[in-house]
């Protein structure tokens, strides 16, 4: 017998006994699994999976794979949040071992970033980029459907850590020498490494799928200055990505290398610089950040001027600031660790730059608050997050900017006031965001609007929730409780704070079940949005019926102004009166297998990996070539939709004349 | 004026591989990847920069680096980028025996500088220089050794290309993926003249 096959049998029934609650999981995953699998058997649903969803390049398709995901993503990496909570909530706990504790932070932070902030933000991309632009797809939809799976693959291999034990547990940075195997010989930080490293190549193409469509795919008459802010957004978030993600995966590599192949990148002994690690990791950590932050800008931009019913104050000035915190942002990345000893000429290099960093963002924070002024404000849900975003955010910024003080943060690092102030700037800004363009284009996506009572309960449970989790831990940060800490003796003054703490963890934690709720009561009762355009909308997209048909244009509009919906609706122009003759052909991108595939042939040579089966990988890596090459020589790739068929479709939409 | 010219706009003199819209959008596209690969490059590089000189108890680079096969890939790398230059000179003039001539001899011009590459790397573990012994030789064989791995992939991509050509000969997707490889190769080969010069030369005279 070869030795991985026994080796697999003791990976999958370890000798030692699981944690009871992870068992529990699995046998309510295995009920879960067999009762989807007679569910979807029995109402024939596997054909339309396969079709209609498994094999789709409809970015619009996509959007919805990608926000399911990151909804799935948002509640695991929240219960981990709770068990945080629920650890930390009264000294000398033990909730859960120490080690479980260990994994725990870092599932929790790894998810939130990788597997619930970015998907969400490439959701909403893939929702609306192509429309606001007035463009039948993103650049390379096939590449586009590839990125999502290979997310999907990353993200399956991640949290199979869990379910079989052995999560990874080095926090969600992955520093050595702690992750090499002199000091973690188990798979759990190669999951780590290799679920990024396959996840990481899926955003790298996304960034440059949405770069070129930014670029190349705008309607006749969109020039850059006339780019709704969104898409301005969208362009430079990819340019991050494109620069950002392979210093990371260059990093992640040679870490994998000194586990897997005995390499000596980071090691302690033969010469190996873990700080080459660090400096590699933030060289991608500190753009990501803006990565996480920059869409959502976009967004609050739209939702402030539909909604003031005002044109976005100061628009110029906006783009600027946006690419001044994009090139800033690649210039700050020592201020994650000062305390490294780089000497004071360094500290004080990057001190400075991340303080800068705080001028264009105090730019665009007065320039929403100039459109807002004056204008007639809605208090939608979508607008409701806008406003809870701009002080949250302030003041997240302005903590930031005490951390930026060199001399200060070296009684500040590695504190709980560091991490109140990230979560202060990732959920107020990116979370916030994230659900304020999630009720925003809910409509566009899904053809009605989300239930806005049910939105204003969630929002106030999310607001308040935040506020009661986070503002107690600045506090426990400055009378000096460590971030990453397992439990804590009973009379250092930190009892009180970390149960309020824990109790607003809980109020977020009744935010997210009212924000499911509303979700599935709008998909089960909500009313259809018949005009396409419900928030009486300023871009593109609303020119669109919902939801959007295939092919989303049936003629590629022409823009004259910056706003272009809200110009044409003033001169009386619609979208809707085709006639006939101005409906020709269009070619569409085919469905195809082939990205789902690779996703399934890069998950196995990611799971084979972690267990060093080598025949099983490279397997799974001739899977990979071989779906490639199958891919190089198709060049059945797109088929044309018959005008008549598009007349049909407008027709029936009530949008074609005569 | 619109960023994105109307299609009676463009101009119609363009070389085959932009003429078509689509086709010329893929190659925006692979610039951009271009981008990414250069910043893995980039990222290699500085790492090499920083361990250079952590050869712990192993060789250090004045000691291990040997100039003539280094000279012969240099040359061979070189002389390849110009065939696949003429290559794409022959494509635009829709000669396409001689494009897949020239590819041809891209390949196997790859070829040598892989072998000799492959063969430099089974010397230096002969006398226990692998990636073992040090940070130094860590970071020289990654930064190397996933040139080399581009190469080689590269080889087989113009192969699946060949293939593509002999059967549906220079269309407008067929240039536009000759093309793209010819990118990918002159970038390759612009990367080798860096690992040349701050590798092989400055390691030389660098301890």
């Amino acid at each position: 017998m070869p030795a991985f096959i026994v080796h697999l049998i003791h990976t999958l029934f370890p000798k030692t006994v699981l944690f009871p609650d992870i068992l529990l999981i699995d046998l309510g995953l295995v009920v879960g699994g067999i009762g989807l699998f007679i569910f979807m058997t029995k109402t024939h649903r596997w054909g339309w999976l396969w079709r209609e969803w498994l094999t789709t390049v409809d970015h619009k398709r996509i959007a919805v794979l990608y926000l399911i995901a990151a909804i799935v993503m948002l509640f695991r990496g929240g219960i981990d949040a709770e068990m945080i909570r629920a650890q930390l909530a009264l000294p000398g706990t033990h909730f859960m071992p120490a080690i479980q504790y260990d994994e725990v932070f870092t599932t929790h932070g790894t998810i939130m970033i990788f597997f619930m902030g970015m998907p969400f933000i490439f959701a909403l991309f893939n929702a609306v980029v192509p429309l606001m632009i007035g463009a039948r797809d993103v650049a390379f939809p096939r590449i586009n459907a590839m990125s999502y799976w290979l997310f999907a693959c990353g993200a399956i291999l991640f949290n199979i850590s869990f379910i079989i034990g052995g999560s990874p547990d080095a926090g969600w940075t992955a520093y050595p020498p702690y992750t090499g195997l002199a000091f973690n010989p188990g798979p759990g930080e190669n999951y780590y490494f290799l679920a990024l490293i396959i996840a990481g190549i899926g955003t790298t193409m996304t960034g440059i799928n949405f770069l070129v469509t930014t670029v190349r795919m705008r309607a006749p008459g969109m020039t850059l200055m006339r780019m709704p802010l969104f898409i301005w957004s969208a362009m430079v978030t990819s340019a991050l990505v494109l620069f950002a993600f392979p210093p990371l995966t260059v990093a992640l590599a040679m870490s994998l290398f000194d586990r897997l192949f005995g390499s000596s990148f980071f090691t302690l002994g033969h010469g190996g610089m873990p700080m080459m690690y660090v400096n590699l990791f933030w060289l991608f950590g500190h753009p990501e950040v803006y990565i996480l932050v920059i869409p959502l800008f976009g967004v609050f931009s739209e939702v402030v001027a539909t909604f003031s019913k005002k044109q976005l104050f100061g628009y110029p000035i906006m783009v600027a600031s946006i690419l001044a915190i994009m090139f800033l942002s690649y210039g700050t990345w020592v201020h994650h660790f000062f305390t490294m000893g780089a000497g004071p000429g360094v500290n004080v290099f990057f001190g400075l730059s991340t303080m800068l960093i705080a001028i264009p963002t105090g730019v665009k924070i007065f320039n929403w608050i100039f459109t807002m002024w004056g204008g007639r404000i809605q208090f939608t849900v979508a607008m409701l997050y806008q406003l809870a975003f701009i002080p949250t955010f302030v003041i997240g910024g302005a903590t930031g900017v005490m951390l930026a003080a060199v001399p200060a943060d070296y009684q500040f690092h590695n504190s709980y006031f560091v991490i109140a102030h990230f979560h202060n700037v990732i959920i107020g800004g990116t979370l916030f965001g994230l659900l304020s363009g999630l009720y925003y284009w809910w409509p566009k996506m899904f053809g009605s609007k989300l239930n806005e009572k049910q939105g204003r309960v969630a929002f106030w449970l999310f607001f308040i929730g935040f506020w009661v989790t986070f503002s107690p831990q600045y506090l426990l940060g400055l009378k000096g409780m460590t971030r990453r800490l397992y439990t804590y003796p009973a009379g250092l003054g930190w009892h009180e704070l970390n149960v309020i703490s824990t109790v607003g963890a809980l109020i977020m934690g009744a935010g997210f079940v009212a924000l499911v709720f509303n979700i599935v009561w709008t998909l089960v009762y909500g009313e259809r949005d018949l005009t396409g355009d419900p928030w009486d909308g300023r871009t593109l997209e609303w020119s669109l019926p919902s939801p959007v048909p295939e092919y989303n244009f049936a003629r590629v509009p022409v823009v004259h102004a910056r706003d272009a919906w809200w110009d044409m609706k003033q001169k009386g122009q619609s979208l809707a009166q085709l006639s006939p003759e101005d409906v020709h052909d269009i070619e569409m991108p085919r469905n195809t297998p082939v990205p789902f595939l690779l996703g399934v042939a890069f998950f196995v040579v990611g799971f084979a990996l972690t267990f060093k089966w080598w025949p099983i990988a490279g397997i799974g890596l001739a899977g990979v070539f071989a779906i490639i090459i199958f891919s190089g020589f198709d060049y059945e790739d797109h088929h044309h939709l018959k005008a008549e068929v598009v007349r049909k479709t407008e027709a029936s939409l009530g949008r074609l004349q005569g | 004026m619109s960023s994105v010219p109307l299609a009676e706009e463009r101009d119609q003199k363009l070389p085959v591989e932009f003429a078509d819209e689509k086709e010329s959008i893929n190659i925006t596209g692979f610039w951009t990847f271009l981008v990414t690969d250069v910043l893995i490059f980039a990222s290699l590089f500085s790492t090499y920069a920083v361990m250079h000189k952590a050869a712990a108890l192993g060789p250090t680079s004045v000691q291990l680096f040997k100039m003539g096969p280094v000279m012969l890939e240099t040359l061979l790398l070189l002389t390849s980028s110009f065939t696949i230059g003429l290559g794409v000179y022959a494509m635009r003039r829709g000669q396409v025996r001689a494009l897949m001539l020239w590819m041809v001899l891209t390949m196997l011009l790859g070829a040598g500088f892989v072998s000799s590459e492959i063969n430099d790397f089974i010397s230096f573990a002969h006398i226990g220089a692998t990636w073992h012994t040090s940070a130094f030789l860590s970071a020289f064989d990654i930064l190397v050794g996933t040139h080399g791995a581009h190469v080689t992939f590269g080889i087989f991509w113009a192969l699946t290309l060949l293939f593509q050509l002999k059967k549906r000969g220079i269309t407008a997707r067929t240039a536009r993926k000759v093309y793209t490889f010819s990118l990918y190769w002159h970038f390759l080969d612009i990367v080798w003249i860096f690992i040349f010069t701050f590798v092989y030369l400055n390691g030389k005279i660098v301890p």
